[in-house]
């Protein structure tokens, strides 16, 4: 099993550390992982991605031009990756901000209203929590165990105390994911 | 115990630095490989093994210190990126004709000038030439690895001590700041003065006991004569080094009627093109050279007795393809595919690259 | 009429007789020096406060580029050979690796006041436990008598043949006062060595600098204020001279900080 994944959105909204989530849960469930962030100086504010593979195997490229999952967060990232969704691959996006909504009819698409969800859960961190609950929901490549430990490994100490919210996010972006197209 | 973590490829070579048993870094921060001196001041060494870490006033400087404790029999090392290594040249160059063992990391990023902080590979010639001025090599590692970055720390300083030689490990901006699963290896104990004595005396500077003559370090001598048999001294120890310590990794090359020769990112990025080209029935195949200096000719050239063609790929214009035509010796055609001013090349379009040579040798 | 008292040399070389020797510390090498140089002097002293203090073998050297590059041939101890300038942080590199050693720089007024002025002014604010010997001849000798930083105002150099014009060359660089400004510096000073008298004062400042690094109280410089007869095109007496004259007006003599 390989997945490939790009998450993009915005600096700040936790891209990076969502994509290092679920590469070190992956590391729990003897996995090979990679990743590979953008750097920069867009990281200030502008837009960030990541590239995040795990694979039974030994990991080629880090660095991809199509992709198993497409995980959007803004507009600019779906103008950007939509195209490189590989026909049967997963788009995943939060609807908040996007005015161009995805066209592809040859993939799956999946909104999730994270930052919405966040917010009821009265802490906005825990946003990229809620959409990777979304996408394990659809593709659950990695056990919720793994996940846990994933966050321990992850998190400093000091932030432990946040796994069970963390969590709960989680389970919020599974129950509340809707699948809007499949290609089948 | 050995422990497996998720590091980047800055982080990863600066933990393998501390459980190296390295006496010391000096270093100035340049993107993409200010992560070095970031995790090394975080992590104080300086109290865990007694390694030095120090943020010096320039690139120049950094160097310049390293040589004051590689000449001191320490394992000193420094990391940097392009343009700051193109400052580290002078020193490197002393130290080369000093005959001092160190280990300097370029994270390459694109050029030329300030360029950009993306990842390059345009500073192969000036590492394989060995960058400064006078007839000198660097022993050149090119890790493709997060692993490899730690693993070639260990490696550097062996080879560094063995050839009392620089020894420089060639990475890129993608390397040294993607995260990957590395297991770090063991805590080495850093050696203890008694014991430098013992294995360096003969020539390091530990200060002069009475029981031999002074020892001094420099890579001057005025005399022609005496420079001429040092310099005859240092090419009899490349010739060794040439002979005994070239490295690399054949994947599928056995079957390959087409082979692509690429290091660190774009390593990667081919074998990612060989599983594509595999699939779509191109019998591909990946010589990834381990050590870029001493290039792997021997193997290439026998490759080059039953392969069709080679693609040289690097984010450069096509520096590393050189040494494959020196290798193939004419005797299949050899192409170069790169991208430039720190752009990654997508498997996508050096597969079409690799489809389109293939069709000019077809036809 | 005084009578003359006649001593033969059989009896100036007899064990008793002898007032001063040589200490074994300089080799029996001939020195690369002009006759008439300072640096002799400035090598001589440095070596017997080594050997006086007994510390020789914790003491490593650095030599820079300039006249005193074979600075190295000269010093019985070990030492290394540093690029243009780059001996502070050759030195810093030495000494935190061996920080119970003595260390120490020996450097002109083209290498540490010109191409190294950044080595020497952050090692400097590192407080760098070192001692620097900084020889001060207001021009480039090994090179062959160019313009150097601290080269006075109106004087001839082969590349200010017409005399140092400060409104386009810039002003001669007072390093020491500008390093003395700094905290980690424990002892800045300058000296000359061209009179017996002054010999000796550059002697106890050099015997306070290594007792300084004993004492781990920070960098010490010493700025030995120097002639260069060769390259200032006079003889050695009128170098002297010239130096009393021109370059401790421009470079006064004395502790700057202690």
């Amino acid at each position: 099993m390989t997945e490939e994944i790009i998450i993009a959105g915005f600096g700040g909204q936790g891209v990076l550390s969502l994509g290092k989530i679920l590469a070190y849960s992956g590391i729990m469930q003897d996995q090979e992982v990679s990743w590979m962030p953008s750097y920069g100086p867009e990281m200030r504010g502008g837009t960030a991605n990541v590239t995040v593979i795990l694979s039974d195997d030994r990991i080629n490229s880090p660095v991809l031009n199509e992709f198993d999952t497409a995980i959007i967060l803004n507009q600019q990232s779906m103008d950007k990756f939509e195209s490189m969704v590989k026909p049967g691959g997963l788009l995943l996006y939060d609807p908040n901000g996007i005015s161009h909504h995805p066209k592809r009819k040859d993939i799956k698409i999946a909104t999730i209203e994270g930052a919405k969800e966040a917010s009821e859960l009265n802490n906005k961190k825990t946003f990229n929590m809620v959409i990777m609950g979304a996408f394990l929901k659809i593709h659950p490549i990695v056990l919720m165990e793994n996940v846990h430990k994933g966050l321990e490994k992850s998190l400093p100490p000091r932030h432990h105390h946040m796994i069970p919210l963390n969590e709960k996010a989680i389970k919020v972006g599974m129950e509340e994911v809707k699948v809007i197209h499949d290609y089948k | 115990m050995e422990e497996v973590k998720l590091m980047k490829g800055n982080e990863a070579m600066a933990e393998a630095a501390i459980r190296s048993g390295v006496d010391a870094y000096f270093g100035y921060p340049i993107t993409p490989q200010s992560e070095v001196i970031e995790y090394l001041m975080h992590e104080e060494p300086f109290k865990r093994t007694g390694m030095v870490v120090l943020q010096a006033e320039s690139e120049l400087a950094a160097i310049n210190m390293v040589y004051g404790a590689a000449a001191c029999g320490k394992k000193a090392m420094t990391s940097s990126s392009s343009p700051g290594i193109s400052l580290k040249l002078e020193g490197i160059s002393y130290m080369a004709g000093a005959e001092l063992p160190c280990l300097i990391a370029n994270v390459m990023r694109g050029g030329p000038g300030l360029g950009t902080i993306q990842p390059g590979q345009s500073d192969y010639f000036q590492a394989v030439k060995g960058g400064g001025h006078g007839d000198y090599n660097l022993i050149v590692l090119a890790p493709s690895t997060v692993q490899e970055m730690a693993d070639f720390v260990n490696l550097g300083f062996d080879l560094a001590f063995k050839y009392r030689n620089p020894v420089m490990i060639l990475s890129d901006g993608a390397i040294g700041q993607m995260m990957e699963k590395v297991t770090l290896p063991k805590q080495k104990e850093r050696l203890s003065n008694e014991e430098i004595i013992k294995r360096y005396g003969s020539w390091a500077t530990t200060g002069k006991p009475e029981s031999r003559e002074r020892n001094i370090i420099t890579s001057l001598n005025l005399k022609s004569e005496l420079q001429e048999i040092h310099n005859q001294h240092l090419q009899n120890k490349f010739k060794t080094a040439e002979k005994n310590e070239v490295r690399y990794e054949q994947i599928q090359c056995e079957d390959a009627d087409y082979i692509l020769v690429a290091y660190g990112t774009s390593a990667r990025i081919s074998q990612k093109v060989v599983q594509l080209g595999r699939e779509k029935g191109l019998k591909l195949g990946l010589l990834r050279p381990i050590t870029l200096w001493p290039f792997p000719k021997k193997i290439i050239s026998e490759l080059a007795d039953h392969t069709k063609g080679f693609l040289s790929v690097e984010m450069s214009a096509g520096q590393m393809i050189e040494d494959v035509l020196l290798a193939v010796e004419g005797k299949a055609p050899v192409a170069h595919f790169g991208r430039m001013g720190g752009m990654i090349p997508s498997p996508s379009e050096v597969l079409d690259a690799v489809e389109k040579e293939i069709n000019k040798i077809l036809k | 009429m005084m009578t003359t008292a006649v001593i033969t040399p059989e009896e100036i070389i007899k064990k008793g007789k002898i007032v001063f020797e040589k200490t074994k510390l300089m080799n029996d090498c001939t020195l690369s020096y002009c006759p008439g140089c300072g640096h002799g002097v400035a090598h001589r002293l440095v070596m017997e406060v080594v050997d006086e203090m007994g510390i020789e073998q914790d003491t490593i050297g650095v030599a820079p580029v300039g006249c005193s590059v074979l600075a190295y041939e000269f010093m019985n101890i070990d030492m290394q050979q540093a690029a243009h300038g780059r001996a502070p942080a050759v030195a810093t590199g030495i000494k935190r690796v061996f920080p119970e050693k003595y260390v120490f720089t020996y450097q002109g007024d083209g290498d540490l006041a010109a191409i190294g002025t950044a080595e020497t002014i952050h090692a400097c604010n590192r407080g760098e436990n070192i001692v620097i010997i900084f020889v001060n001849n207001g021009i480039y000798g090994m090179t062959g008598g160019q313009m150097a930083p601290t080269t006075l105002p109106g004087m001839k150099s082969s590349t200010s043949p017409y005399g140092r014009v400060v409104e386009t060359m810039g002003y001669p660089l007072k390093i020491t006062e500008m390093v003395a400004t700094l905290p980690g510096v424990a002892y800045a000073t300058r000296q000359a060595v061209h009179t017996a008298k002054l010999v000796t004062k550059t002697k106890k400042a050099i015997i306070k600098a290594f007792q300084n690094q004993k004492d781990k109280k920070g960098t010490s410089i010493i700025e030995i204020v120097s002639n260069c007869n060769s390259g200032w095109k006079m003889t050695p007496v009128e170098s002297n001279k010239w130096l009393d004259e021109n370059m401790l007006a421009y470079f006064p003599l004395g502790d700057i900080k202690k």
